[in-house]
């Protein structure tokens, strides 16, 4: 296989060239500023709006002014948690959950060596929330609830539906980091009740650089930066018009092609079940059936995670991991960690994240190649006893 | 992505001496699955030499290419030979390894001593035995080994420690131990001690002051001048001036006065004090 088999789409995507054809204009002859008075620039101001509707449609928003233009998800995140703190100043509790993206969770652990008190919504070992943990963590000081709509690393879905209503019913401000359902599962901010929700452009096929803010009408928030009267003054600075177009186009498409996300499905399933069935050191992370259709997560036993990536990216096939080398720090990941993912398994850990531009020979290929590198890896490692087939009995 | 070198790619893509040795005259054995990363290495010993090395390796691209460097490093090799061999010397091999994979080519180099150590029929050292206080819970890490890194390769930070053995990387519950460590073994190299006396920002005793110019003058001034086949003296100290003598082709040179001023005056106040003023007398 020449070409690079992609499967590392909850990083980043690819341009959908429809989308790449709508923002061309606006980097060539129409560069005008959306706020000038004159034709150049105010024609250009009726293609963001249009944009503007065009997200509304994929979150169910009711009104195209709840929705507001970012520079990424993280900068959604910060946005609607700091905004919100900064406007009930008195309350001092916020509540997330151990394995949010760090765009929510290394924010929270600023905001507690300032002064918060922060509760962390532990999860099973399927990855679900402890619901009946979130429903104690609520007092009369709780600012916030910030929780994912899916997880980056295993794609489990969490029930913010049924979180929406915990927070509607006691008034608490609710944030739903939906970076990772975006363009995957349909998204109603309606049905999910929920104040603010954040997503990312460059996961569902926009170029990178652009997010957004939805922010239901009346919602009391503050905004992050000062200056010009742009998106209500919510989030000024002159407005990143190729990016907003960009974005626009592949929210209509990522609508248009979800049921699309049924054929992903049945590549995942088809790519996990291959695996899972052709080695015997191999567990899947994550619930099974309450998942994204994309992604999925798989912990090979006794070799590490990072050799795993280098040996596919040497085959073409791009992946990612959740073990310690990979990352830089000398932990694997917080998700597979707050989910008792045993370390034997954690350091071994692969994600594949297909997208609707993932075909069928892509998934047979990777199929193909992967014993040989597993087994060859296995080979290597002193945990294993290749003739015997098993592992070594393993001192920890 | 790691920028590997073409080296640890060529390794970790096509490793050499990867397996077991039946019969094997010594076995090292180090690091664990939960550390998330082990390596075991054999070796065949004859006359001395040895004959043949083999490794398993539990790791990243690096770890397999630094049990890989290591094993064609040893092959041919005595054991006194081997014996001096440095996590430096693996490190080189490769062409360099990125900052934070640097204990790569430390975990090679304890494998070898356990292995060595076994061979000569020595209590082979383990984790939680008696050869020193483990001071990194999380990834089983020593006081000896962390004191062995830092001389071995003029660590100065706990970011290096961590870098190099691993320790401090998890919890980050010992770093003071770190810290306590690595100032001990600053204290012991001379000129390093000024750098850690001023890093407390205690006022020197005159004494200190005197013995702390002597040393870097005698260990960090001198050895550059000399390089230029000249010298110098140190004539006094009264409090914070210090009267120096210039020799040999210094004492002729025109510019003098600017390598009193740039070296040896700089040299004092970077190792002793910040306001230490040099005076030349003849």
């Amino acid at each position: 296989m020449n070409r690079t088999v992609y499967l590392d789409n909850n990083a980043t995507t690819m341009v959908d060239p429809e989308v790449l054809d709508a923002m061309l204009p606006f980097l060539k002859d129409r560069y005008g500023n959306p706020s000038s008075m004159h034709d150049f620039g105010g024609d250009v101001a009726r293609d963001v709006e249009r944009a503007r509707m065009q997200v509304a449609e994929l979150l169910g928003a009711e009104n195209d002014y709840e929705i507001v233009f970012t520079g990424c998800g993280t900068e959604s995140d910060n946005f609607a948690i700091l905004g919100t703190l900064a406007y009930y100043r008195d309350r001092r509790h916020i509540i997330t959950s151990k394995v949010e993206h760090p765009a929510v969770l290394n924010l929270y652990r600023k905001l507690e060596r300032e002064g918060y008190r922060a509760s962390y919504v532990p999860v099973d070992r399927d990855g679900n929330l402890d619901m009946e943990f979130l429903k104690k963590s609520f007092d009369d000081d709780t600012a916030i609830v910030s929780i994912m709509h899916a997880n980056n690393e295993t794609g489990v879905i969490f029930p913010v539906e049924e979180i929406g209503a915990l927070c509607r019913e006691r008034g608490v401000p609710f944030h739903i980091d939906g970076v990772q359902a975006a363009g995957k599962i349909p998204i109603d901010v309606g049905n999910l009740r929920c104040d603010l929700y954040s997503i990312s452009g460059h996961k569902f096929h926009a170029p990178k650089g652009m997010g957004v803010l939805y922010i239901r009408r009346g919602t009391r928030i503050r905004p992050l930066m000062y200056g010009g009267h742009q998106e209500r003054g919510r989030r000024p600075g002159t407005e990143n018009v190729p990016g907003i177009v960009a974005m626009g186009k592949a929210a209509e498409l990522a609508q248009k092609n979800l049921p699309a996300e049924e054929r992903v499905r049945a590549l995942r399933d088809k790519l996990e079940g291959g695996i899972l069935s052709r080695f015997s050191n191999v567990q899947l992370n994550g619930a099974k059936d309450a998942r994204v259709p994309n992604t999925t997560n798989v912990g090979f036993e006794y070799i590490e995670g990072e050799a795993i990536l280098l040996y596919l990216s040497e085959k073409g096939i791009a992946a990612s991991s959740g073990s310690a080398c990979s990352s830089g720090s000398l932990e694997p990941s917080h998700v597979l960690r707050a989910m008792g993912v045993p370390f034997t398994a954690a350091h071994g850990s692969i994600r594949f994240s297909l997208s609707r531009f993932t075909t069928m020979e892509e998934v047979d290929y990777t199929i193909s190649v992967l014993p040989g590198i597993i087994d060859r890896l296995l080979e290597i490692s002193p945990f294993w006893d290749s003739e015997a087939k098993r592992c070594r009995p393993v001192t920890i | 992505m790691w920028d590997y070198t073409d080296k640890v790619k060529d390794l970790y893509k096509h490793p050499q001496n990867v397996g077991t040795i039946e019969n094997a005259d010594a076995v090292g054995e180090v690091g664990s699955i939960v550390c998330g990363d082990a390596l075991t290495l054999y070796l065949k010993i004859e006359d001395n030499i040895i004959k043949d090395a083999k490794f398993q390796t539990f790791g990243c691209g690096s770890a397999i290419a630094s049990s890989s460097a290591l094993t064609k490093m040893i092959i041919g090799r005595t054991v006194e030979e081997a014996e001096k061999i440095t996590n430096r010397d693996i490190v080189d091999y490769l062409g360099g390894l990125p900052e934070q994979k640097m204990h790569c080519s430390v975990m090679g180099r304890e494998a070898l001593e356990k292995a060595l150590a076994d061979w000569r029929g020595e209590e082979v050292a383990s984790h939680e035995d008696t050869e020193g206080e483990v001071i990194c819970q999380c990834f089983g890490v020593t006081d000896p080994l962390i004191r062995k890194v830092i001389r071995e390769n003029s660590l100065t930070t706990v970011e290096d420690v961590t870098n190099y053995t691993k320790a401090g990387g998890a919890c980050g519950s010992c770093i003071h131990k770190i810290e306590d460590i690595l100032n001990e073994e600053l204290k012991k190299q001379p000129v390093a001690a000024g750098v850690a006396a001023k890093a407390e920002k205690r006022p020197l005793s005159n004494i200190k002051r005197m013995q702390l110019v002597e040393e870097t003058i005698s260990d960090v001034v001198r050895p550059i001048l000399q390089k230029d086949g000249g010298n110098i003296e140190l004539v006094d100290i009264d409090g914070k001036k210090v009267m120096v003598a210039l020799r040999g082709a210094c004492a002729n040179c025109p510019v003098s006065d600017v390598t009193l001023k740039n070296l040896v005056q700089e040299k004092l106040r970077e190792f002793v004090e910040d306001d230490i003023e040099v005076i030349e007398v003849r």
